[in-house]
């Protein structure tokens, strides 16, 4: 968040300064729901791909999806920046309220909605240009263009996203010069440069090496202090590392969703403990 | 069991068979020799036009000199009295021809571009696309007559002093022809950025226009400066419409109004009339012909050049 400070200049502030007492406190008897999927449904073309989602998304906690491939996780994640309508025959019903508004309805701007949700993808896709451009493209397309204060919003980004001491001296080289997994973690930094409320990570680690694995997994914990974090990811020992809550997702309908280490240690469903015991998917 | 493998031995058998005809043996050898051939006819006809070229605007500098040629601001070729060859009258002729087509062309053929490529749904874009392909179909004399009969009328009702010749008519009309060139490479280009970095642009909150100006542009630019100097390449080496719309009287000045006098045209201008073999005029053309293949060679180094310089690989 950025405050004008008593002197005229512009700060950063972040959210311990904002609230030096710590997070926890006000909130640890009852998290808010970031988000609520009530009746979601959604088809490509005749092809119903998400039934009747019904899903709770805490605050400062890290979702897990998982699920076989084609169970729908992706699609949800995606419902939820509405970056699934870049699909041209999708089709969707219910509601999916964030912070108690719905996402679908008419006045809420989609571009409002993806400012405050951001997005990590399964591929790195950085754009085609110098690493501080690339961190600086969101605050700069929501009108930011003071030059110091861009400068900020970068360093802070990056050493955010855990890179800026691997980038510091190159900021003007050309993003696709990074490794995949540096690249990942620009995107991210991109993402936190216009501080979203909550970020989705679509199989962030799924195109990544293992100690890039690792970094980025180090990322989310990190993160999720001053973040809403929904990842989705097909590897279950990671939903067991990085999240609080796990989501698994079975042929477009919620399976089972609960604590993490009850869906690990006690899964209420016999299909739940078939697919993280390895019986199938 | 022994039957497959029965069946394998005569497979085996009618390979090795293949293989030892003689016939294959032979096309094998003589298809790269007919190949280097073809390749070779290319590059002695491009030798062969540059050595023409080359010769015969030798000859014309041992009766004109080099710096009333490119110094000269009079063109005047046929006046029996005193002729004079100086060629930058014509040089001014097709640069204002090429600026006005660039200046009609370049923005127009941008804003189809992005719309093909960013807006356009799937059947729009089916419809589009065959309407510019006809267009850039259409025969340059055809656009020559459209230029003459229709384009300078219309706009000498806003332009009253517009005489009948003059540089913007075929300008906007050359700027039409080049259109469908700079909409499909500039389209091709944007159309090659990855949708995955569209993307990241739309999960960040830009919008669709956006996304398009500030994202798939900068990084199809490599690709819309080569459309672009392709272009003007082009647009300079135009003939018809710039004979049949543009005049024949070169003239040294900046007035877009008046009649002018290309390059090209001229030399049409002279190997469709009379000229004897051997007389100043004749060798002219081939002057007037080179400095033209300099222009157009000129262009396409510089294309080379950016596309190189700007590529950014995705």
């Amino acid at each position: 968040m950025v405050q004008t400070m008593s002197n005229g200049e512009l700060k950063i502030v972040t959210v311990a300064e904002r609230n030096p007492y710590g997070l926890k406190e006000p909130r640890a008897k009852k998290k808010t729901s970031v988000f609520s999927a009530r009746n979601f449904q959604l088809w490509y073309g005749e092809h119903h791909v998400l039934k009747d989602i019904q899903l709770d998304v805490k605050e400062n906690e890290v979702t897990a999806i998982i699920g076989p491939s084609g169970c729908g996780k992706s699609t949800f994640i995606k419902s939820l920046n509405r970056m699934v309508e870049l699909v041209p025959s999708v089709k969707t019903n219910g509601e999916i309220i964030y912070r108690g508004r719905n996402i679908f309805d008419a006045d809420f701007a989609v571009e409002e909605l993806r400012t405050k949700v951001g997005m990590v993808f399964q591929k790195p896709n950085p754009f085609p240009k110098s690493i501080y451009d690339n961190v600086a493209y969101g605050p700069r397309i929501h009108g930011i263009k003071n030059k110091k204060l861009l400068d900020e919003i970068v360093e802070k980004s990056l050493r955010g996203a855990a890179i800026w001491d691997e980038v510091k001296d190159r900021l003007n080289d050309h993003a696709y010069r990074l490794s995949g997994g540096q690249q990942q973690r620009l995107c991210i930094a991109r993402c936190l440069a216009i501080e979203p409320d909550v970020i989705l990570m679509d199989e962030p680690t799924s195109a990544l090496d293992p100690i890039s694995t690792l970094k980025v997994e180090e990322l989310i914990l990190e993160l999720k202090k001053q973040f809403s974090i929904i990842i989705v990811t097909h590897n279950m020992q990671q939903a067991a590392r990085i999240s609080e809550k796990t989501a698994f997702f079975l042929n477009g309908e919620v399976v089972e969703f609960d604590r993490t280490d009850k869906i690990f240690s006690t899964p209420r469903d016999k299909r739940t403990e078939d697919y993280i015991s390895g019986r199938f998917g | 069991m022994a039957q497959d493998i029965g069946r394998v031995h005569v497979i085996r058998h009618l390979i090795e068979k293949s293989r030892d005809r003689k016939i294959k043996k032979m096309i094998e050898k003589m298809m790269p020799i007919l190949l280097v051939l073809a390749a070779s006819v290319c590059i002695a006809t491009t030798f062969g036009i540059l050595f023409t070229l080359v010769f015969e605007t030798f000859e014309f500098f041992q009766r004109v000199s080099i710096i009333e040629y490119f110094f000269g601001t009079e063109w005047y070729p046929f006046s029996s009295g005193n002729p004079s060859f100086g060629v930058l009258p014509l040089i001014m002729g097709t640069l204002k021809v090429t600026i006005i087509a660039m200046i009609v062309a370049v923005p127009f053929g941008l804003a189809v571009a992005i719309y093909l490529s960013e807006y356009a749904s799937g059947r729009t874009r089916k419809f589009i696309k065959p309407v510019l392909e006809i267009l850039a179909g259409v025969p340059t004399i055809v656009y020559g007559f459209f230029a003459l009969t229709f384009v300078t009328p219309i706009l000498q009702i806003f332009i009253p002093s517009l005489k009948l010749f003059n540089a913007i008519s075929p300008g906007i009309v050359v700027g039409m022809m080049i259109l469908p060139s700079i909409i499909s490479l500039s389209e091709d280009a944007m159309n090659a950025v990855p949708n995955a970095i569209r993307e990241g642009a739309l999960a960040l909150g830009a919008t669709k226009l956006e996304v398009a100006l500030k994202v798939v542009l900068p990084a199809a630019f490599s690709g819309i400066i080569a459309s672009i100097v392709l272009a003007i390449s082009r647009a300079i080496g135009e003939t018809m419409i710039v004979t049949l719309a543009g005049g024949a009287m070169p003239s040294f000045d900046f007035s877009v109004t008046g009649s002018i006098q290309t390059m090209t045209a001229y030399i049409v201008q002279v190997s469709s009339g009379d000229a004897g073999y051997g007389t100043v005029i004749y060798y002219s053309m081939y002057a007037v012909g080179f400095t033209l293949f300099i222009f157009t060679l000129l262009m396409n180094f510089i294309a080379h050049k950016i596309s190189k310089r700007f590529r950014e690989e995705y």
